[in-house]
């Protein structure tokens, strides 16, 4: 056991301040502990979302010395001894109070995404797929909604431009689909006027912060990009296509490669 | 003095109080049915526990095995349950489970596949077959996002997100709705309804080493008991085997059976392979007798017996423990679970990828190299709200519906890995296909009554206004602490008679706790809340506990060793009495249908060999 200082914000919409917190840790102890024991011991109000304490449900996101985490995933003997660890809510999310931010917008983008429709089965009644046509989007349902590469994406940080451009967690969503191989529903045309996939500009953050290590813009935010180029213009994806050239997977689909 | 009409009120045809498989599955069926449906969860959309959930889902699809069919899956989950099941609810689950897993491929759930494109299916403990849809290790995962993304697209379907049911409302004998508090702000609100559906999970927080999240805090049963409902089963709560035990700050945290399933095997400090030690006489003639007939059976052989780490999950925890108290255990109190050498470091990562990831993180260890460490933790609650198998109704509370792991007779003593996930897709289905038929003869919205509103919020209050009481975190730590010393793997009277008194001080304690006063997302109100559902959940398990004098199951009393014949017969029901007390009740078993008893209790040669 030894003693470590932590600086954590404290204070809700109208604002709020840092405050700092000795606590003893122990081995193998995660933020979340650190956090829990404050509440337990110094701040019972402390205001913390947490569920599964394993990374896998994505409500403990916060900001660890700067970095969107989970904090349930990250240690603490993963920083240096002597330093201080400062953590913060969500930048990109509305305060509600202390570590918890109001996600709810999240919420409501999934809500606007045109929902799955198969095919009919085939003449056995059955729903047939192959793995190798769903690895990829197996790899994007991995998510876990923790929200945290909406959070460090520079165009939602921009409160502005929320309303123009859905986050790299649905535009996965709709590569998921899009990419599902039973699925009938076309959201290319919203995916560009709606969706705003030309926002994204590929600086890769988003699957640099992503806890489930899911190649968010490579895997699922170019394809996409690329299918909508098909039909539309979009600068960006038009200079990514020139220097990687096609996405195989999709030439696959259409039948051009084997 | 609260005034009633000042707190927001809500009307809707159907209340459902909680949002993992259970609860949405059934606001699908309720939204199709055209209700006007209203969902309650105390956390966010899509975190529910069922999230959590790993290894998959079992349904008798035979895409694997077709060896395998509805009834086989009836047998193993009555085998499984020691025959104190309810016959017909694991007759249903059986039949329309592989229905449920098919539909969830419809609305747009990718399974793991079989070479010729169907949904694959794995292994898992007590399954005489592979039997388990599954993703990878995040089945739960699948399933929840499933239902949530199906959900939200439905017609008059509204999701109220981190807002906490406190009380049921009755109007007379039957349900009206509840009384509720959002966690962000700290305001109350009603919901009126004619019809509720308690779909809230268990009560594992009340343990120290436990694999639930906080949100298990027995609210559901604990609401439906004092609203009058009938709790059952609830000395059977399931100790999984596998926990992990290392680092301390994640004890208890599971480790998917999905590892022994992948061929995993379990050995002591010894190196010895133990589980061939611990076969129970029932299991014999199916369990594999030699690590050379297990290692077949790994090899894909049919004709080989399953290893014995598939035994049923009591039988597994109570061989760690025994290893671990004479002296063999590893080095912080558990057991070996090695599947590096059984697999291949790739088949490892791409078969448990979410196992790899958390010990990788969060214990320092690399599974497909060293053993991981893991030892028995609080999983699973085969008890719950007592309901009609068709209907899910309610058997003493009109309106009232139950489903999941909330309500109780489909495990019986013990439940089957994988048997939940099935559960709630079937009895979600169902109790919203139950509420909806109540509803039919309900034409006018329950009335309010206003008292029960006030009482509600004057008892949640008083924990904010109070000028000084106890730290409701210690309170809990407290509970914990005697759970798991006086109501573990191992149970005797003298223990489970402390706990009670010791439940009986706590609650004294309880009831004075203090809260900070803030009330917007304050922690420690919560917590304060909670415990009267923790005590009382705590106390409904030691009763009944204490109670069935017999070891059957996930029960196991040194004191009465064994299965005894009169107590496979009973059930044990709790009720409130009028005085507030505690009512336990032995309830006589009906004898089950002839068709069903023949399954059950054929040879496994005679129902493959279609003689049954
Ligand atoms: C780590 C882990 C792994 C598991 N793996 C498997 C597996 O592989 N296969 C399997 O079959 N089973 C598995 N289980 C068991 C299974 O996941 C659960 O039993 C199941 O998910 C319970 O689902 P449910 O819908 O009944 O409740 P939950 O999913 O727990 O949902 C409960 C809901 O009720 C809400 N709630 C509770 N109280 C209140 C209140 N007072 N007011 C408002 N809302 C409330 C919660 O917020 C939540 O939304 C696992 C469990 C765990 C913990
Ligand atoms: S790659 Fe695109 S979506 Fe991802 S962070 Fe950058 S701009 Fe945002
Ligand atoms: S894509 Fe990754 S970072 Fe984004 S919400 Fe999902 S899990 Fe979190
Ligand atoms: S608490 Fe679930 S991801 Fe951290």
């Amino acid at each position: 056991m030894s003693k470590r200082t932590f600086r954590v914000w404290r204070g809700d919409a109208e604002g709020g301040r840092f405050v700092e917190y000795n606590v003893e840790v122990g081995p193998g102890m995660v933020i979340l502990d650190a956090l829990h024991r404050i509440q337990a011991e110094q701040s019972p109000d402390l205001a913390v979302r947490w569920n599964c304490k394993a990374g896998k449900c994505g409500s403990c996101s916060m900001e660890v010395n700067g970095k969107p985490r989970l904090s349930c995933m990250t240690r603490i003997s993963d920083y240096e001894p002597e330093q201080i660890i400062t953590v913060q809510p969500l930048k990109t999310f509305p305060i509600i109070r202390d570590l918890v931010t109001d996600v709810s917008w999240n919420f409501e983008q999934n809500k606007r995404i045109p929902p799955f429709r198969p095919k009919a089965p085939g003449p056995d009644g059955k729903l047939r797929m192959w793995q190798e046509d769903v690895d990829r989007i197996q790899e994007f349902r991995k998510c876990i909604e923790c929200f945290l590469c909406q959070d460090v994406c520079h165009v939602l940080r921009d409160h502005e431009k929320k309303q123009n451009f859905v986050g790299p967690r649905f535009i996965m969503r709709i590569a998921s689909l899009e990419m599902h191989p039973l699925d009938t529903v076309d959201r290319i045309p919203q995916t560009l006027r709606e969706f705003g996939s030309g926002w994204c500009n590929i600086t890769r953050c988003c699957t640099e912060v992503c806890p489930e290590h899911i190649n968010i813009t490579d895997n699922a935010i170019i394809p996409t990009k690329e299918r909508v180029v098909d039909r539309f213009y979009d600068p960006v994806a038009m200079l990514t296509r020139k220097i990687r050239g096609e996405d195989p997977a999709r030439a696959r689909e259409e039948g051009k490669v084997p | 003095m609260v005034d009633v009409r000042e707190i927001k009120t809500v009307e809707h045809d159907v209340l459902i109080i909680g949002a993992g498989g259970a609860g949405l599955r059934a606001a699908i069926e309720c939204s199709n049915a055209g209700l006007d449906t209203a969902v309650l969860t105390k956390s966010l959309l899509g975190k529910a526990h069922t999230v959590m959930a790993e290894g998959g889902m079992a349904a008798a699809m035979g895409n694997v095995d077709p060896r395998d069919n509805w009834k086989v899956h009836f047998r193993d989950t009555m085998r499984g349950g020691k025959f104190l099941n309810q016959w017909r609810m694991a007759e249903l689950h059986a039949k329309q489970a592989p229905d449920r897993v098919r539909e969830l491929e419809e609305w747009g759930a990718v399974f793991d596949r079989t070479p010729d494109g169907l949904i694959n299916q794995r292994n898992f403990g007590g399954h005489r077959f592979p039997r388990l849809a599954h993703v990878g290790d995040r089945t739960g995962l699948e399933l929840i996002r499933t239902l949530q993304d199906h959900a939200v697209h439905k017609g008059r379907l509204q999701v109220y997100m981190e807002c906490k049911a406190l009380r049921l409302l009755k109007d007379g004998d039957r349900m009206a709705g509840c009384v509720a508090v959002w966690r962000e702000t700290g305001r109350f609100l009603i919901v009126r309804a004619k019809a509720v559906i308690m779909a809230t999970g268990g009560g594992g927080r009340a343990w120290r080493v436990t694999s639930n999240s906080w949100e298990y805090s027995g609210d559901g049963l604990t609401m439906a008991y004092d609203a009058g409902a009938e709790l059952m089963d609830v000395e059977f709560t399931q100790f999984h085997p596998t926990g992990m035990v290392w680092p301390p700050s994640v004890r208890g945290t599971l480790v998917t059976e999905g590892v022994r399933g992948e061929g995993g095997i379990l050995k002591n400090n010894k190196g010895e392979r133990f589980m061939f030690r611990y076969i129970p006489e029932r299991f014999a003639p199916e369990t594999a007798d030699t690590e050379e007939e297990a290692a077949r059976w790994l090899a894909g052989d049919k004709n080989a017996r399953r290893p014995p780490e598939l035994l049923t999950r009591d039988v597994v925890a109570r061989a760690i423990k025994a290893e671990v108290e004479a002296g063999r255990g590893s080095p912080h109190g558990g057991a070996f679970l090695d599947i590096a050498s059984q697999r291949t470091a790739e088949d490892i990562k791409r078969k448990l990828p979410s196992m790899y990831h958390q010990f990788k993180e969060l214990a320092e260890l690399d599974i497909t190299k060293e053993p991981m460490e893991v030892g028995p933790t609080l999983h699973y609650f085969m008890g719950g709200i007592r309901v009609d198998p068709d209907t899910q109704a309610s058997t003493t509370v009109p309106g009232l519906f139950a489903c999941g792991e909330a309500a109780a007779g489909l495990h019986g003593a013990n439940r089957l890995g994988g048997n939940s996930l099935s559960d709630l897709i079937v009895f979600g289905r169902l109790a919203g296909l139950g509420a909806a038929d109540y509803i039919k003869g309900v034409s006018e919205l329950p009335a309010l009554d206003e008292d029960q509103v006030r009482d509600a919020i004057r008892w949640a209050t008083s924990f904010l206004n109070r000028e000084s009481g106890e730290n409701p975190y210690v309170i809990h730590e407290d509970l914990q602490e005697l759970m798991q010393t006086k109501v573990g793997i191992i149970r005797n009277a003298t223990e489970l008679s402390q706990a009670l008194e010791g439940i009986a001080e706590l609650r004294k304690r309880a009831e004075n706790a203090k809260a900070h006063a803030a009330s917007q997302y304050n922690p420690g109100w919560h917590e304060a809340m909670d415990l009267h559902s923790l005590l009382t959940t705590a106390e409904a398990v030691a009763r009944a506990a204490l109670t069935r004098e017999e070891s059957r199951g996930a029960h196991t009393r040194e004191d009465f060793e064994g299965e005894r014949e009169e107590w496979g017969k009973v059930n044990i029901v709790l009720r409130k009495l009028d005085d507030g007390s505690m009512e336990v009740r032995k309830l006589e078993r009906d004898e089950p249908p002839e068709e069903l008893a023949k399954i059950a209790f054929a040879t496994i040669e005679d129902l493959e060999a279609g003689r049954v």
